[in-house]
Parts: C-alpha cells; structure tokens; sequence
C-alpha cells in the first residue's frame, strides 16, 4: 500500500469521534435494520501482503457489517507479547466513551514479576470477554442485560436498576457502577487547578454516544442514566455500525489487539483464535468467551 | 415503687430523645441518598455489596425468623408458644419493611424497581425474592390482621374459630413461602459461580438457619424485656425460648464449622485464602469478638447454665445483635478479592476510590441504617398501638403453662 491510500485510511479512521456526531443514531442495543454500506476509499485501497493490520481489519468489518445481525460473531484477540503497557487502549475507551472516574471498561493489568535482577513485567488488558454463556445476563431481575445477536452483551441503561448483581456475578469484573462522579470535583489544586476544573467540567458535558444514544450523565433524586447503572464495555457497538473500529483497536500502537467476525472463517481473527498459543481467561468456567488471548 | 415509676419515666424519656436523634441523624441520610445517591458510601465497583446489602439479609432473615414462630404455631397448634404468636407476627411485620426499604436505598434506580414484575426474568434469583418477599409481606399482613382479630374482645367463639381456621391456612402457605425466601436470599449469593466463597450448596440452609436463629432470639429478648405480666408462666415461656435459642445457636454453629473447616483442612485453594481473611484479616475482630465471643460464646454459656429471664434475654439479644456480623462476614469477604491477579492496581479513581477491593462502611452508610432503625422503631411503636393486643393480657398468659 502506498503511503498516500494509508493517509486517506489513517484519515477515515482518525475522524471516527466526529462521524458519530453527523450521522442520525439511533440505540442500537437491539439494532432492528442493517445499513447498508460501504466505505469507498477503502475500494481504492488495494489489498497487499504485509498490509497494516488495521486496514485489513478495517475491510473485514465493512465485509461483515453488510451481513445481516445474526450472521455476524464479533471477537476480539489480544496479543500479549505485542502489548507494551502504553495504556492507550483504556484512554482510547475513556476518551471514546467519555467514562466518569470510577467506571472502566479496558483496565490493562500490569503485573511485574520475579525478583531483582530477573524481573519481567506481564500486561493484561481486560475488556469485557463478551461471553458466549455470559454468567452476568440471567441474574440480572429485569432484563436489562442481554447477549444481542451478533454475540455482544449489552446494557439497557433505561432498565437497570442498579442492583450491581450482574457486577458480582462477571468472574472478569468487567463491569463497573457509575456512582456519578465527575473529574471535576476534587480537581487538582494549585497552578493549574483552574485549567484542571475547567477542561473536567467541559468534559462533563460531553454527551457517550454508548448504544448510538447521547447520554448525558445527571445525578438527582432520579439519577439520569448511565448514572445509577451498572456499565462495561460494548466492543463499541454505536462505532461498528458506521463502520469503525473498537476504539482500543485503533489505539493501540503496536497491533495488539485485533478485532473481527468469528463466523468469518478468512478474517485475521479468525485465523488467530486456532493459533496453539490462543488461550481465553477462566476457561474452565464455561463462560466462552470470545476475547482471545495470544501468549 | 415511686423511685420505680419515676425510673420507667425518666428511661422512657431517654429513649425518646434517642429516637428523636436516630430519626434526625437517619433523615438526614435519606436526604443524601435521595439527592447524591451513593456518592457518601464507601462500596464500589469491586465490591459492590456493603453494609445496607448486609443490614438487608439481617432484617429479612429476623422478619422470617418470626415469622416461621407464628406460623408453626397456629399450623401445629403448639399451644406454648400461642401467647408470642402476635407478637412474632409484628416483630416480622416491622422487620421485613426495615429490610425492604435498606434494599431499595442500595438500589442505583429505585424508581425503576417495579420492572421486576413488568419485566420479569425468570432466572434470577434477585426477581425471584422480589416476587417472594411481595407474596410474603401480603400474607403476612393479613396473618397479622386476622390475629389481632381473633383476639378482639367481644368477638363470638364461631369467628374466633374461623379466625384461626383461616390462620392455619394462612401459616400453611406460609411455611415453604418462607423457607423459600429466607433459603433463597442463600441462594442469591450462592449461585453466583463467580464468587467462591459464596459459591456452596451449604449456603441456603445457613441462611435459613440464621434467619430462625437471629429471629427466636431477638423474639425472646423482646418477651423478656417488654413481657407486661412477670408471673410464673412468663417465666416458663421464657425458658423454652431461652432453650430453644440456645438449640439454634449450636445448629447454627455446627453449620458454621463445616463451612469453614472444609475449604481450610488442607490449608489450599481461594476459598481458603477468604477465611483467612475473615479469622485473621483486618477485621478479624468481627468475627473472634462479635461473633464468636459476645454471639455464640458467652449466650452459649449463660443460656446453659441460668434461668433467670433476665439474663435469658440478655443472652439472645446478644445473639441477635451480634448476628449482624455473622451477616457482614456472608456478604463482605466474597468480594474483597480481585478475580484477576493485579486488577486491582490496574486503574485507579483518584476521586472517589471506586476501584479498590477495600471496604469499611463509611459514616453516611451507617447513617441511613441508623434512619431505618428509627423507622423500625417507629414502625414498632405505631403496630403496638394500634394492635394493643400484642402481649396477651395476664390472665390469658398465665392459662398457658409448660
């Protein structure tokens, strides 16, 4: 690929926060009608061996958005030995999903290990496995949870009650509560507090577009969702249907995180996940997950 | 008998400035709550459940507890225990609601609570209490109205006999209602495969067990101190309570060994590591001193050797009390540690702490259960007057005898 159908892709990708804003969204947590689309720089894109990861992965999604729901099976796989702990994957989603303190969806444990001068550092970013048999959808008592049909588990942030039972019940404590909290309260004092107070109050009023909704977070006597609820990390479903990738997929600055269609025998994830060093997290549980890691 | 008299007024007085200060401290409690939410509590997202989800399964198990009194005593026709029947009735009528409203103040959406009939998911064990305890708070009501009646001076012998026809069919319902919901709430916990501290079949039946224990005993302590006629009867009653409290304990304490002793025999695996923490972590206080010294120890010990209904009393109160901390070592320990090896350094919130696997209640948390012992205590005083026939009248207790 040359250097300039890489910049016209990097441009597409880069400009997927502002696309969001464009286009009419609709909840897409139970998405009734398929789009039908295309992306035609990527037709002007040729396909080459040793092409970026990425563009490929970019290619596949269009290829598996124009399928209908229940014919898609999203999966993600995490290389391990390519994760460097940069964290950018967790601030890609933070930023992405305007999280408030307190809620994560993409922590990356970092665990160092052995004693000085043989140590080592291990890195775990930690989605949300979007369970096969997710243990965190039947105890939930209003059916605000649920797997959708192209395998993603979701929330109803207007039916969550916020028992936090669902939190309890993921053995990946991947879910996190959104106690209301906002970056701006405790903001750092001193020289740059008033800059620091003003760019979190700004980023208060950033609306999610989680579920292809705007929300904009409120506590109060009712509590405006996602405040009260319970939270977790969709595979960015709201960016799937306009044909972006996962947040932390595009972050990720050396390709360790790979995202695509499962029931697509020629995708890179696919091929992956048959890899003899693919393993998932908690597997004799029976939750099946569909992060696979490559160690 | 004036000192006496000038005794009960003065102790009146002082628990009436305690209320009106529990009232106050707790309202304004139930202001923060409604207007910040959860923001003053110290659970988080690693450790979700806390103090009120603790207070909750306290409450609903001394409310089934009671109940279970009752009920087994109109469908079995135990004529002993006849004279606690109404009082058993509203000690679980105050109870369950203090429960209730706990529960619903840990909820992110209250407002939203009545989803779980509209939208019912039929695999949660959550709805199912719902549904459970909604089934239970009618019945028992009406259980508590046709009681009071049927003790209505002036009502004819026929009705009086309907009454009790109607109760025993009321109780017979009740019984597996309750055995359903007390062993149920075990269940809430114990089917999380998540967590294995939770994660044992033993787990229903020691909530059960609990709810029967925590509930004769606070029964009798109520009999003991509130008990208007002090005669030989009264004495009588509070001995087989005392006994039978004593009975409980020891069940409930054998419960507790094989649930604790069997994780921990080769000293291996997670479950292990949780006791542990429960026997020597940092609260390990809670359970050497609460539990096992001042709720199983010294209550074994007194309700063994006295029969004096004075200390009788003392003992199950202390038993009653201090199962809330058995009810706070079932709840906290299977969150505290992280599923995933280093999560918990993960990522961290520096404003309010939310992703730490450290718990201890905070003041705010302490408060709102303060406000809804107040209401209890409320709810109490409103139930005795307007059934003064809780506490049968000295001639109809004294007919009652071993």
């Amino acid at each position: 690929m040359d250097r300039r159908s890489l910049l016209k892709v990097g441009g597409l990708l880069g400009g997927a926060l502002g696309a969001g804003k464009l286009l009419d969204i609709e909840a897409l947590a139970n998405p009734t009608a398929d789009r039908v689309a295309s992306l035609p720089v990527l037709d002007r894109v040729k396909i080459e061996p040793g092409e970026d990861v990425l563009i490929r992965m970019q290619r596949e999604l269009v290829r598996a958005m124009n399928k209908p729901i229940e014919h898609r099976r999203w999966g993600m796989v995490i290389d391990t030995r390519k994760c460097v702990g940069c964290h950018s994957c967790n601030v890609g989603c933070i930023m992405e999903n305007k999280l408030p303190p307190g809620v994560v969806y993409r922590p990356v444990i970092d665990l160092e290990v052995g004693k000085y001068p043989n140590v080592g550092r291990k890195f775990l970013p930690r989605p949300c496995m979007q369970c096969d048999n997710p243990p965190c959808v039947p105890v939930c008592p209003v059916k605000a949870t649920w797997k959708r049909a192209d395998g993603v588990v979701v929330i109803d942030y207007n039916l969550c009650i916020g028992c936090r039972y669902c939190i309890t019940a993921c053995p990946y404590q991947a879910r996190t509560f959104d106690f209301g909290q906002n970056w701006a309260s405790n903001a750092a004092s001193g020289q740059d507090g008033g800059l620091a107070l003003e760019t979190g109050r700004k980023y208060e009023q950033e609306p999610s577009f989680e579920y292809g909704t705007n929300w904009h977070r409120g506590e109060g006597v009712i509590p405006k969702s996602p405040v009260g609820n319970a939270r977790k990390c969709t595979f960015c479903v709201h960016r799937l249907e306009h044909r972006q990738l996962p947040m932390c997929v595009t972050t990720c600055i050396g390709r360790a995180t790979l995202f695509g269609d499962l029931n697509d025998q020629g995708t890179l994830v696919s091929q992956q996940v048959i890899r003899n060093n693919a393993v998932s997290l908690k597997a004799e549980l029976g939750t099946a997950p569909k992060v696979i890691y490559l160690i | 008998m004036a000192v006496s008299s000038l005794g009960t007024t003065s102790r009146k007085r002082l628990l009436w400035v305690l209320w009106v200060l529990a009232a106050i401290i707790g309202g304004l409690g139930f202001y923060e709550r409604l207007v910040h939410g959860d923001r003053a509590a110290d659970f988080s997202s690693y450790v979700p459940w806390g103090l009120w989800v603790a207070a909750y399964i306290y409450f609903s198990g001394l409310s089934a507890g009671t109940f279970l009194v009752a009920a087994a005593t109109y469908v079995f026709r135990i004529r002993v225990l006849d004279p606690v029947c109404r009082l058993s009735l509203l000690i679980a009528a105050v109870t369950l609601p203090m429960g209730l409203l706990m529960i619903g103040f840990d909820l992110g959406h209250l407002e939203r609570a009545y989803l779980v009939f509209v939208r019912p998911q039929f695999h949660s064990m959550m709805a199912w209490m719902v549904w459970l305890y909604t089934a239970y708070l009618i019945l028992l009501f009406s259980m508590l109205w046709f009681s009071m009646k049927s003790v209505q001076p002036g009502r004819n012998p026929a009705a009086v006999t309907s009454d009790l026809a109607t109760l025993r069919v009321l109780g017979l319902i009740g019984i597996p209602l309750v055995i359903g919901f007390a062993g149920g709430v075990g269940a809430l916990f114990a089917t999380v495969a998540a967590r294995e501290y939770w994660h044992s079949s033993l787990f229903p039946i020691f909530f059960l067990v609990g709810a029967l224990t925590s509930g004769m005993a606070f029964l009798t302590a109520v009999v003991s101190w509130l008990w208007p006629s002090r005669d030989a009867a009264w004495k009588d009653l509070i001995t087989l309570l005392g006994r039978t409290v004593l009975v409980l304990v020891l069940i409930e304490f054998i419960l507790e060994w094989a649930e604790f002793s069997i994780p921990s025999w080769y000293q291996i695996g997670s479950t292990y590591d949780l006791i542990r923490y429960v026997l020597f972590g940092p609260y390990w206080y809670v359970f050497w001193l609460v539990h096992l010294l001042a709720g199983v120890l010294v209550p074994v010990l007194l309700l063994a050797k006295t029969r004096s209904p004075g200390i009788i009393g003392l003992s199950a109160a202390l038993v009653a009390v201090t199962f809330f901390a058995v009810r706070l070592n079932l709840v906290i320990p299977g969150l505290i540690t992280p599923e995933l090896r280093g999560l918990e350094q993960a990522y961290s919130d520096p404003i309010g702490n939310r992703l730490t696997f450290g718990y201890m209640p905070s003041w705010f948390e302490w408060q709102l259960l303060l406000g809804v012992i107040a209401f209890g205590v409320a709810l109490w005083f409103v139930g005795t007057r307007l059934f003064p026939r809780v506490f049968p009248s000295s001639s109809q207790s004294s007919e009652v005898g071993l």
